[in-house]
């Protein structure tokens, strides 16, 4: 049996390198010993992945997209098809978890600068998967195609009426009617199914090849590669497959027990996964009362509302995305680890969350101008974070960096 | 294969042709793909004009239509709401309509064409929200004794006087759009079509 097995393995590897890519990849590849807490969510995001694309796939089954049937075909979903409830709860709820994970592991790359020289490709695909990620959230918010969908849509199409001459005409290319109707709908469908899937599926490719070329940072941010024994493996490096995997299944299957508490007890996570109004079919002629974003968006629509001008707020609103992406170049420091940067860098970074975190609330609520006022003072510490980066992180004095990892 | 004896200005040319004649193919390529996103012949023959009859609505009262799938107000101001509105001038963005935001018969201080029905796109001009109408003097939430009845947006606070003009300090850029209209008969309104001269 054995040697069946083993000639067939050999007249495969002949012609595709699989087992060289599992070594490569998997029993060869050294990550650092001392991974903690933070080190889960980067497989917890790809298990939700695979979690999204089976359910989103066989939601496609049973939803129809147009504009007089698809929030009947989610009704149909949720009472008809045998199981409709749950694979739609997995996917609602999936969505929500997914930027849970995301924002912890992004968390996890400014807390031990795993952005830094060499990982800077590793950030940026990152930031590319984040990007596609809000699309795909933002475009599978209008399917079930409820008050909050249409009007959820309706302002943040509006926002590419800000940019100045072409806005309008933009607007209706992109809407295709002179309001969001059933052809924003498909199309907004198109797009949430096959084009942006896609995409991200290559991205996530690509920030593992990208990460396994590197080699993964650690709490320490200490490069295990610089201390290796005889045989060329580090030090201080343990191979992904057994010790990685069997760590990361614990963490999906705690991961699981608050997911599934979720999807059985509190499928509407009281009103931030799927919201009150999104229960009433779509209507173009009312708006309801309070239109918020989904939590994962509102500490940016804070940002947009905090700017008394349409282009000013947009501008500040994609500032708010894009200054992430270039955080490789203004962070100057010569240590990765918060654990030995300086009091400034912590403090920032503490700062930053808070005013995230704010930002995140003040989005959820309905504009007052106590609200107001409190968003601009949030909004400019985020930006603050970022813009005085440069400065804190070079004139700080620094903690002296271990040789190996610790503990 | 040695590059010794090559031509590389040849080379060079007809890399660069081909890329340029490849980039026209592509952009000749991608515009259908770009123009089937605007809107089709069925949404643009749903524009149609529609009328609206205006002879049941009393006075203070507002009814909505639909045109272009958009909501069209019609409101019917009192003589109180009228006088009201040129006190408004100071803490407005664009108190005499300079802005395009209605046909040159409704640039005039009550932008309509009679003064008694107000006309709008309702539509906020920020983000598209549907603002709530609210006629009422004084109202608490809206600033108290200074609110002389108007239409607010419910999603970013913005705020507009009963002749749809916007108020200074609020995120909407513009006055709200008076669409293009004209009166049949005394009773009914054409909303998306002008008066044939």
């Amino acid at each position: 049996m054995k040697q069946l097995v083993d000639s067939v393995m050999d007249w495969v590897n002949e012609r595709i390198p699989v087992s060289q890519l599992y070594k490569e990849h998997m029993a060869d590849y050294y990550a650092p010993k001392n991974f903690n807490f933070w080190y889960y969510f980067g497989s917890l995001a790809l298990f939700v992945l695979v979690n999204q694309l089976l359910t989103g796939i066989w939601l496609t089954m049973y939803y129809t997209p147009s504009g007089s049937e698809a929030f009947n075909s989610i009704e149909y979903i949720m009472r008809d098809v045998e199981y409709g409830w749950l694979l739609r709860y997995m996917h609602s709820t999936g969505a929500s978890a997914f930027f849970v994970v995301v924002y912890l592991h992004m968390f996890r790359g400014l807390m031990y600068g795993s952005y830094q020289k060499p990982r800077e490709l590793v950030w940026l695909f990152g930031m590319g998967i984040y990007g596609v990620l809000m699309g795909e959230a933002f475009f599978g918010y209008l399917l079930p195609w409820g008050q909050m969908s249409y009007w959820g849509a309706q302002v943040i199409l509006s926002l590419v009426g800000a940019v100045p001459i072409v806005g309008d005409d933009l607007t209706l290319w992109v809407r295709g009617d002179y309001v969001i109707s059933g052809v924003t709908l498909n199309r907004f469908f198109a797009l949430h199914v096959v084009a942006l899937p896609i995409v991200l599926l290559g991205l996530v490719v690509m920030h593992l090849f990208a990460l396994h070329e590197v080699g993964s940072n650690n709490p320490d941010g200490v490069e295990i590669k610089e201390k290796k024994d005889s045989k060329g493996v580090p030090l201080d490096g343990i191979p992904f497959h057994p010790y990685y995997t069997v760590k990361d299944i614990v963490g999906v299957v705690i991961f699981l027990l608050v997911f599934c508490s979720v999807i059985f007890f509190f499928p509407d996570g009281g009103g931030l996964i799927l919201e009150a109004p999104n229960f009433e079919p779509s209507n173009a002629l009312k708006t309801p009362v309070h239109i918020a974003p989904v939590w994962y968006f509102t500490p940016y629509y804070s940002v947009l509302r905090a700017v008394p001008d349409k282009l000013g707020g947009v501008i500040a609103m994609g500032a708010a995305i894009a200054f992430l992406f270039v955080l490789p170049w203004l962070d100057r420091s010569k240590v990765k680890s918060m654990r030995y940067k300086g009091w400034m860098s912590k403090v920032a970074l503490a700062m930053f969350v808070v005013s995230f975190l704010v930002l995140g609330y003040l989005g959820t609520q309905p504009p007052t101008p106590g609200k107001t006022l409190a968003a601009q003072v949030f909004t400019l510490i985020y930006f603050l974070y970022f813009i005085f980066m440069p400065i804190y992180t070079t004139m700080e004095k620094t903690k002296p960096v271990p040789e190996r990892v610790t503990g | 294969m040695s590059n010794e004896d090559v031509n590389q200005g040849r080379r060079w040319f007809l890399i660069g042709s081909t890329a340029a004649v490849g980039a026209v193919g592509a952009a000749g390529v991608a515009v259908p793909f770009v123009k089937s996103w605007n809107p089709s012949a069925r949404a643009k023959a749903a524009g149609a004009p529609i009328k609206i009859d205006i002879s049941k609505i009393s006075p203070g009262e507002r009814v909505i239509a639909e045109w272009r799938s958009k909501p069209i107000w019609v409101v019917r101001r009192t003589k109180e709401a009228l006088d009201n509105l040129p006190k408004l001038d100071d803490s407005l963005r664009d108190p005499r309509s300079d802005m395009d935001q209605q046909p040159a018969y409704a640039r005039n201080p009550n932008r309509s064409i009679k003064d008694e029905y107000l006309i709008l796109i309702g539509l906020c001009t920020h983000l598209g929200c549907s603002p709530t109408y609210r006629p009422e003097l004084g109202a608490k939430d809206l600033g108290g004794d200074a609110w002389l009845g108007g239409f607010f947006c419910p999603c970013h606070g913005s705020k507009f006087d009963l002749a749809g003009r916007v108020f200074q300090g609020v995120p909407a850029p513009y006055n709200l759009e008076v669409p293009p209209h004209y009166y049949e008969d005394d009773n009914t309104i054409v909303i998306g079509a002008e008066e044939k001269a």
